[in-house]
């Protein structure tokens, strides 16, 4: 990574530890973490639940103290100004439940009237899509809605550093669509946004670098296409066969233009850099051994993969285990 | 360009959501008034008590029957001697008279109807067979409102109510805000946590207004119940009643977590109250050994202010050191829970 004067940086950590004492003894929710934010960009803290993405995000945030290490945001550090300091940021928490019976836009008019400067309620309201709701109390309002109203109550002090911590979990695909349209315009506004996700389709699309942290800890740090860059290939190659327990993907380690092969759920999957040439390779050993072929389809690597590829484990599969 | 008060905005977002919530507005307002009108029923002073009186029969019971049959007041029944026993035991007539020489009174002295009966049964008894009272008397019915039970109740009622919605309407809404995590959204906002906590204390000041119209105006509709003090005292006494107890509220839910802590926190405030500061009846009546305990709690100094100046119209002056007891609850609840509160 090249080297940025501490001037661009909108957050810059240092050696940041995290402790919770816990029935089971001490548990390092975030252990020895040194990032630096740039100013402008949207950056992404990637992680399984349990990962010490949101304890991470609000230390930065200013709500929960570090156990030890070096906070800065926006050139200030917590407990100096911090008025003045939270006029600049917008925060959204996860899961803040809103007044039910106050309406979309008097929630929005309260939000606003704690920033000496910000934006007018409306037209932040209309930049979110909830005009036609403006009069709606929260209680009636969907998943996504909410989410969007959370969002806009972090923008209506017209922040310069926005912190999203999961602002789509739970929600269907439509409404992630569109908070991912608003969040990507808020980017091309010039506004600093750090958000938190498992979901790597989400941190490849919205985000210009992410950090992949696991334990408390991070484990890989880039764009998303240099991280992708680093397994080797482009694509994954994902089949499986009748009789799963005879082939070890080993084996296949070894076969033209596959760069990694793995076990998956129900199946192998190979890491390649030419679908073109590993799939009739790959056919033909098939047919060498009498395996017939139940499932075959061919997609592009994504960060689930270089996490996979770093920890053994699945992004998802964590927080089904956890939950 | 618009300007935005936080402090107005907090409180136009309490009233807001109070007004919207139909059960909270119902057990602010209207549970005190059904529960003034259903006491008040109950309680409210009686006819001239009737008095159920056996004759045991003999040959000369017809002749007491006759003598007792002329006074309204008295409900004359005859029956066998065993039925006259068993009637008494079981309440359904509160003397029986045997005749004979003497004439017997049967009753139980504890039950305060049947003491009244045996002198009224022997007063007309004695009259009829020919006595004559040296001195003459003569009687002027009173009953006056003021001293009726439902002019002792009225006070009361609010006074509990202050308490109730005082802890209810800033402790409840407060630990049920931390739930949701709004607090914690709000602490990361620059909104003043003073703008915050004075919106609280605002909307209790505001909200005890209807209270205090509805309580006092239906004691006075219904019942006629007096209200002889000055209105701004009776006003300000309130006042210093609700914020005091906001100040309570405060005090429970500093770090309380679950809605089931503050409920039971508030209960266990509370309980000691309705039991022993004078709501339903007067603490004076609780033994020596209590009163300490009894005069030092809030509400039992709040009812005895609200009852001097309503029914008494005792100047506001007179309650200075009950309203100042009720104070320091109020400004040491507040002061600890500055302290100790838990944002995030």
């Amino acid at each position: 990574m090249e080297s940025v004067s501490r001037a661009e940086l909108a957050i810059c950590c240092r050696d940041l530890r995290k402790k919770y004492k816990s029935r089971s003894g001490e548990v390092d929710a975030v252990n020895g973490l040194d990032l630096d934010i740039r100013r402008g960009e949207c950056f992404g803290l990637l992680g399984p639940n349990g990962a010490g993405k949101t304890t991470t995000i609000e230390i930065m945030e200013g709500l929960l103290g570090p156990t030890s290490g070096d906070v800065e945001v926006l050139g200030m550090r917590w407990g100096e100004r911090d008025d003045d300091l939270r006029q600049r940021l917008g925060i959204s928490l996860q899961e803040t439940k809103f007044p039910e019976k106050l309406s979309v836009f008097e929630t929005l008019v309260l939000f606003r009237s704690f920033y000496r400067n910000g934006k007018d309620p409306a037209e932040v309201m209309e930049s979110v899509a909830l005009t036609e709701k403006a009069k709606a109390w929260v209680g009636k309002l969907s998943g996504g809605q909410r989410q969007r109203l959370a969002v806009a109550c972090a923008l209506v002090g017209d922040p310069d550093l926005l912190f999203l911590d999961e602002p789509t979990t739970g929600l269907d695909p439509q409404s992630r669509r569109q908070l991912w349209d608003i969040i990507r315009s808020l980017g091309e506004q010039g506004r600093t946004i750090l958000i938190t996700t498992h979901y790597m389709d989400e941190a490849e699309r919205l985000c210009d670098r992410v950090a992949i942290v696991d334990h408390g800890r991070l484990i890989a740090l880039g764009s998303p296409s240099e991280l992708i860059a680093t397994l080797g290939g482009d694509h994954v190659v994902e089949f499986a066969v009748s009789d799963g327990n005879s082939l070890l993907p080993e084996s296949l380690a070894s076969l033209p233009a596959v760069r990694e092969a793995r076990t998956e759920a129900g199946g192998i999957a190979l890491t390649v850099t030419e679908p073109h040439i590993a799939i009739p390779a790959l056919l033909q050993t098939l047919q060498s051994r009498s395996l017939e072929l139940i499932r075959l389809t061919t997609r592009h690597v994504s960060l689930e993969d270089v996490f996979v590829h770093l920890t053994g484990r699945h992004l998802r599969d964590d927080e089904i285990s956890s939950t | 360009m618009t300007r935005y008060h936080p402090l107005k905005e907090l409180s136009l977002a309490r009233l807001r959501e109070f007004l919207r919530e139909p059960e909270a507005v119902f057990w602010t307002y209207g549970f005190p008034l059904i529960l003034a009108i259903g006491l008040g029923i109950a309680f409210r002073n009686r006819p001239v008590e009737t008095i159920y009186v056996d004759v045991a029969q003999s040959d000369r019971s017809a002749q007491i029957m006759e003598s007792l049959a002329h006074y309204t007041d008295l409900v004359v029944a005859a029956h066998t001697p065993d039925e006259c026993r068993i009637r008494l035991r079981l309440g359904k007539s509160s003397l029986v008279v045997v005749p004979g020489d003497p004439c017997t009174y049967l009753y139980d002295p504890s039950r305060p109807e049947s003491a009244l009966a045996r002198q009224r049964v022997d007063d007309v008894l004695q009259r009829a067979a020919g006595r004559r009272d040296p001195i003459r008397t003569a009687e002027e019915l009173v009953t006056e409102p003021g001293a009726r039970y439902i002019d002792f109740l009225v006070p009361g009622l609010l006074g509990m109510n202050l308490m109730g919605s005082g802890l209810w309407g800033v402790g409840f809404v407060i630990v049920d805000m931390r739930v949701r995590r709004l607090l914690k959204r709000f602490v990361a906002t620059p909104m003043r946590r003073t703008d915050f906590l004075w919106s609280m204390i605002g909307g209790r000041m505001v909200f005890m207004l209807p209270e205090l119209a509805v309580i006092l105006g239906a004691g006075w509709l219904l019942f006629r119940v007096p209200i002889r003090g000055n209105l701004f005292s009776i006003l300000l006494i309130s006042l210093l009643g609700a914020i005091s107890f906001s100040g309570l509220g405060l005090l429970v839910a500093t770090r309380a977590e679950r809605i089931e802590t503050v409920s039971g926190l508030m209960n266990l405030i509370m309980l000691p109250m309705w039991l022993l500061s004078g709501i339903f009846f007067s603490p004076d009546r609780f033994p020596d050994m209590l009163q300490p305990l009894v005069q030092a709690l809030p509400l039992t100094q709040l009812n005895y202010a609200l009852r001097a100046v309503i029914l008494e119209g005792a100047p506001l002056h007179s309650q200075g050191i009950r309203i100042l007891i009720l104070l320091a609850w109020g400004g040491v609840s507040f002061v600890c829970a500055l302290r100790w509160f838990r944002w995030n």
